[in-house]
This record gives structure tokens, sequence and C-alpha cells, in this order.
């Protein structure tokens, strides 16, 4: 690899050619503030906090953008960087409502902590005209409130990676900001609800649609059978709230953390996840033996859903009907459970604890309710469960590790996988191989369906059958299959797509690192790695091994895997939807 | 000041359908071309209202958004349809000193809309506009291509009358 010999602050580092000197900084040990810049995604060096002086270069430079060449020396902190830094942090909150005492950023906000660190005074510098706007609370993924976005488009370039593009900057000059055409609210535009614009705001412009409120509402109300579940990625990500490494699987201490809440038995939708793999791999043999359509696309990521029906409304027989996992777990919950247990479903109130904004969606959606009342009735992001966590003064990183509750509580590693684009794929191979060959195999891990790449295709043969997969996570992706399925070149028999890239560990209701962490580490990996080792770890790793789903099916869907009793609980339909109202 | 957007029914014609088609049909193999294909687009249909940009966006390919986005960005391009009769009133710096805010007014309150609007009946459209030139008859309006001049407020009623207001 060709190098370049650069100066950092006088350090001298060797850095490879085409580096940015915001890259060749990191190398030398110097962090460079940045704000619009967030790496493959937005690289605009719009914002110029991140300008220092380079020889060679006229002026001050933006470092996120400006490639490094031989010899050239860089200094990120002179008197008049730190001028030009503060002079753009002071216009930028000229705009900015300065609501930061009860912001829910405050504390994790990159506009704050670069006020801070640059002295920038509260009292307004340039205070003249600001443009108030109202705020966006037409969908139940998030808010938006503009009068807290400093333009940094983010937002518009994570909407524009997942391919989705309903916001933009609009109008010109002090009106800019940033919405949808012809100043539609998010709900009747083709938002896939996502929540990658929320992962990427630096301020407390796109947040949670909190609703951590009636939860504590619920955990008071003493009518009331509160009950909470938790997807397979929450473990991988929830540390993080509470200032852990990335990657760290947190699983015992968030089942302690969540009791220490209140809630009466704590469930993990692990459960779910080796249900659905049951009723998938039921229901794709089916279409194989029966000449259905194929291929067969999962279903278990709303936002994936909701796109399908936005984008491609002629193609929605190749989704699987299987509920997704939390739906899976909230109507066994409602029912079998419930039943066991000899509670009115009415009286339960089902919590879950999701990594996905589009999972607040989902619990609206048509035929969502098996036993007359929602599967699930309130889902809380990983973010407001460490927020609830922090205001119950739960000291979480000192907590015991506690087990999940029976009955749902032995799962399997195929389970645990979920959380990462190709676990869904690699669990239902699992299965497939075991019942195809009729044998217990060893060999569980299918390698080439994992890594962070957005689309991974393998064949495999199993029992003499050529079985072809695609995985694909991210709606670039996602759009690139749905348009090879539709042009009627698909060589595919079973895909798994993920609507947020690398799958739900990086999903849209994850813990927000700041740029800062995110340009410099692949989070994706890191968290997806704490899956991996979990499913290594354990005995079983099969979902058709799961004691608890095989006793499901004996006490209650016994008429079988797909027969009508879980279908009627499990399974559901999909509606075409009109892009903009 | 946001552009507005006029909640009037869309009107277009098959002909201006069919019009717009052939402009999109020309440059869809070059999304580049959007601005180019926006401006043909205002001629034909003298404004862009949403059903115009979502024949565009979806014919260039590219996200309605990105269309709304460059409409809203340039002042050429308008959201309110012109009327049969499109007022335009010069706030150019003479113009104002002599009292065109003033006639701005009068327009709106003797045709009930605002800046940048169309009535109901898609006679009259009112529109701002900067210096056309005329300073030396200051304060100026037009009537589509008919100037007048040295007006004040008293004047405004006989003008819309000579176009049948």
């Amino acid at each position: 690899m060709d190098m370049v010999n650069v100066k950092v602050n006088g350090i001298a580092v060797s850095v490879p050619k085409g580096s940015t000197i915001l890259e060749a900084a990191r190398a030398a040990g110097v962090e460079i503030p940045t704000l619009c810049f967030l790496k493959d995604i937005n690289e605009i060096g719009a914002c110029r906090i991140c300008v220092v002086e380079a020889t060679g270069a006229r002026g001050l430079v933006t470092a996120c953008v400006y490639p490094v060449a031989e010899g050239m020396e860089i200094q990120t902190n002179t008197a008049r960087v730190q001028k030009a830094r503060k002079t753009t942090l002071e216009l930028i909150l000229s705009t900015h409502e300065k609501k930061c005492l009860s912001c829910v950023r405050s504390g994790d906000c990159e506009l704050q902590k670069m006020c801070k660190d640059y002295g920038v005074e509260d009292a307004g510098m340039f205070d003249g005209f600001r443009p108030t706007y109202e705020l966006d609370t037409s969908v139940p993924h998030l808010v938006r409130d503009n009068n807290k976005c400093i333009l940094c488009r983010r937002c518009v370039a994570a909407c524009r990676q997942q391919f989705v593009s309903v916001i933009g900057a609009n109008d010109r000059g002090i009106d800019t900001h940033i919405a949808c055409a012809f100043e539609k609210p998010l709900s009747e535009v083709p938002c896939v609800s996502c929540g990658q614009c929320v992962v990427a705001c630096p301020t407390g412009a796109l947040t949670d649609n909190d609703s951590t409120a009636d939860v504590w509402a619920a955990l008071a109300d003493p009518t009331k059978h509160v009950i909470v579940t938790t997807a397979p990625s929450i473990r991988a990500t929830l540390g993080e709230c509470f200032g852990m490494p990335v990657g760290t699987n947190v699983e015992g201490k968030m089942v302690a953390a969540l009791r220490r809440l209140g809630f009466e038995k704590v469930f993990d939708t692990n459960f779910g996840a080796d249900l659905t793999i049951l009723e998938e791999a039921h229901e794709f043999v089916e279409r194989v033996q029966n000449k259905g359509v194929l291929p067969m696309i999962t279903s278990c990521s709303p936002g994936w859903v909701k796109f399908a029906e936005y984008y491609y409304p002629d193609q929605l027989d190749h989704l699987s009907t299987c509920k997704s996992p939390q739906q899976m777990t909230g109507a066994v919950l409602k029912t079998y459970y419930a039943k066991k247990m000899g509670i009115d479903p009415k009286d339960i109130v089902n919590v879950s604890v999701m990594p996905c904004t589009a999972k607040k969606f989902e619990i609206n959606r048509d035929d969502q309710n098996a036993a007359g009342v929602p599967d699930v009735d309130i889902v809380i992001t990983t973010r407001e469960l460490g927020r609830m966590i922090d205001r119950a003064g739960i000291l979480f990183t000192s907590l015991p590790d506690e087990e999940f509750d029976a009955p749902l509580g032995d799962d399997t590693g195929a389970a645990v996988i979920f959380g990462t684009t190709g676990g869904v794929m690699e669990a239902a191979l699992r299965t497939a191989n075991d019942w195809l060959t009729g044998k217990d195999n060893k060999d569980v891990e299918f390698h080439e369906v994992r890594g962070m790449d957005g689309l991974k295709e393998a064949t495999y043969n199993i029992a003499g059958m050529e079985i072809r997969v695609a995985v694909a996570s991210g709606i670039a992706s996602a759009n690139y299959i749905m348009d090879t399925i539709k042009s009627g070149n698909a060589p595919w028999h079973f895909v798994e797509i993920m609507c947020c890239p690398g799958g739900c560990i990086n999903g849209g209701g994850q813990p927000i690192q700041p740029a800062a962490v995110r340009n410099f580490t692949d989070l994706k990996a890191l968290r997806a790695k704490a899956l991996y080792d979990q499913d290594a770890a354990m005995t079983l790793r099969k979902s058709h091994d799961s004691p608890v789903v095989k006793k499901l099916y004996e006490e209650f869907f016994d008429d079988g895997i797909g027969g009508h009793k879980a279908h009627h609980c499990l399974h559901t339909t999909y509606v075409a939807r009109k892009k903009f109202q | 000041m946001q552009k507005k957007i006029s909640k009037l029914p869309f009107k277009g014609t098959p002909e201006q359908a069919a019009a717009l088609q052939k402009v999109i049909d020309a440059n869809k193999h070059d999304s580049s071309r959007l601005m180019g294909v926006m401006h043909e687009a205002q001629n034909i249909y003298g404004y862009l209202p949403i059903e115009v940009q979502q024949v565009i966006a979806d014919g260039m390919g590219v996200p309605l958004e990105k269309v709304y986005g460059v409409a809203t960005f340039y002042a050429q391009f308008s959201l309110s349809p012109k009327g049969e009769y499109n007022i335009s009133v010069c706030l150019g710096t003479a113009c104002y000193v002599k009292g065109s805010g003033d006639l701005m007014d009068k327009l709106k309150e003797l045709l009930g809309i605002d800046a940048e609007e169309c009535t109901a009946d898609g006679r009259f459209s009112l529109t701002a506009c900067r210096c056309i030139g005329a300073c030396g008859l200051a304060p100026v309006l037009t009537v589509n291509d008919d100037v007048y001049g040295r007006l004040t407020t008293d004047d405004i009623p006989g003008i819309l009358a000579k176009y049948g207001k």
C-alpha cells in the first residue's frame, strides 16, 4: 500500500495514500471534532467544525474530507482554528432551541459537548430571527423537532442510504429545514420507520416517540400483570447506555434490571425467534413441495415489510406469512401463557424492548391480536430502557446476573443470532439441515451467511437438494433483491431481509454512539460478535431442539407446526400501501 | 419565507400530460437534467403541483423529496398556479419607496388572496417581483404583459375592472 508521511501537531505519522486529515490525526492520537461527518454515509464537509490548518492549503480546510499529501504539516488546535470553530458553534446556537435541561439528548448531545469543550456561552452571540417549527408527532416511531435541528443532514444521508429518501432540505437560507415533500407529515410519506435517522442525529432534533411514561403507568397499576420481553440484540447493546464497551453481552444484568424495575415476569423474545424458525421452515418446505411462490422472504423486520408494502405492493406473496418474533411471543403470552396462569389477557400488559423503532409501528398493524387484545401493548427501544434504568436509580454495571423466567426462558443459540444480519438464515438452515437429512447434525455453523456485507449469497446442498439463499441487510440491498425478483431472474429459494444495515444490532432503536465513536469503530461487527460468541457457548443451538417450543406444540398448538391453531395465532397478512397520502 | 403550497385542485389536461411525458422521455437517462425538466414542466403547467412533481420524480427516477427540495430552493419555481391574469407588483427599491407595498396590500384585500396565490376561480394570481427596469414609472405593476405605472391605491379597482373583476 502506498503510504504518505505527514505531521499532525508535530507528531509524525505514516498513513495510506488517500487518507483524510481526520484519519491521519486519529492515527497520531489526535481527535478532531466533527458534526456533519458520518463515515460512508455523510461526507460533505459542510459544517466546518473540523477545520484545521494544513501546509499547502489556502485557508482552513475541512479535515473530514481533505486528503493528506506527502510532507503535509497539520495543526489542529491553533488559536485561529479554535476561533473558527467557536464562531461556527455560536452561529449554530443562534437558531438552536436551547432547552438542554429537559432534552432527552442532554448528556450525549454532540453539539452540547462541543459547546462545552469550546467554552461557547449560552447567551446568544448572534441572537436575531429564529425560525420556529411545529413538532412532527404524526408517527409512532419518532418525533422530529426542527427547532433543535442544526442542518447537518446526517439524517437525510441516512435516509438516502436506506434508499427511501423521504426527508430532505426544503426551502433556502434562513428558512432551510429538513422535512418531507410538500411539508407532509411523516405519516403521509413512504417512511419505513427504520429509525436510522434517529441514530444519526447529533442533537435532540430526532428522538424516540417516548413510551416510557406508559410503561411507568402500567407498572404502577396494581390491577395489571405487567410482563416484559427483550429482543435478541438488546443484550449486546444495552451496556452501551451505561458506558460499557461496545459488544459487551449484558443478558444477566439486563434481566436483573428489568426485575428491579418491577416487571412480574421477564421473558426472552428468543422464544418467539425459535418459534418463527419452525413455522417459517414449515412454510418454506410447503412452498417447495406445492410449487408455491419462491423465493420466500423472511418477515421478521417490520421496516422491511413496510418497505415492501410501499414499494413492491405486487410482490407481497413472496413474504412469509409468519408474524415477527415480537408478535409471535406476544401472541403466545396473551393466549397460552394467560390460559396457563389463569389470567385474563385483558389484564396483561406486555411490554417489549426492541432494537427497532419500526416495532412501535408493527404493534398497531392489522391482524396482530391473537387473543382479541393486542399481542404487544407497548414497545420501548434499547435507549428508552436505558433511561428507565437510570431514572430508577439502578446501578446497572454492578448488578448480579439473573436468568430469564420460565416458561419462556430456555432458548437456543439459533434464536440469539436473530439479532444480526444472516442470523435468521443460519437458524433456518440449521433446522432445515436436520429435517431434510433426518439427522442431528453436529456442524451447525454456516459462515457464508455471516458478516456485515449488505448482500450475501450462498448455495447449500442439503440431502441432495440444492438450496440457494440470499441475505440482505439495509434497504438498498433489499431493493436489489426485489428488483431481481421482479425481473424474473432471481436464483434464490429463500431470502432473509433485514431493514437496517447489519440487522437488528444496528437498529434504529439502539444506543446512539457519537460520530467520534461511529467513524472509527465497526459497531455492527462488535455487537454481532457478542451474539455469535453466546451462540457458540450454548448447548442448544437449533430452534427445533428448544424444549419450550416443543412443549408449546404438545400442549397448545396440538395440530402441529403450521397447523390451524398455530396459523391463527402466529401468522399474518400484508397490505399494499399508497406512497403519498 | 417558506414557499406557499397551493390548495387549489389540479386541472391538468391530457395534452399537458403528454407534453410533460415527452420532456421526461428525452431526459430520463440522466437524472442530473432534473432542473431542466422541472423548468419545462413549469412552462407546460404554469406551476409545479404535487401531481406534476410526482410524475417527474417517477419518470426521472429520483425521490419526490429531491424534486420538492429543488422546487423550493430556486425562486423561479412556483407551487401555486398562475391565474388567467397574473398580477405582478414590483417590490424593488424604487417602487417600494414610492408605495408599491400599499398597492400589494390593496390587491390582497380586493382579490382575497395572499402574494404567491391564485383566486379559486383561476382568474387572478398575485406575485411580487423585483425591479422590472421601469423605475421612472414607479410604483409599477404588470398584468400579464400590460404595464401600469405611477399608481396609487385608488387606481387598483379600475385596473382590476378592466380584466373583469
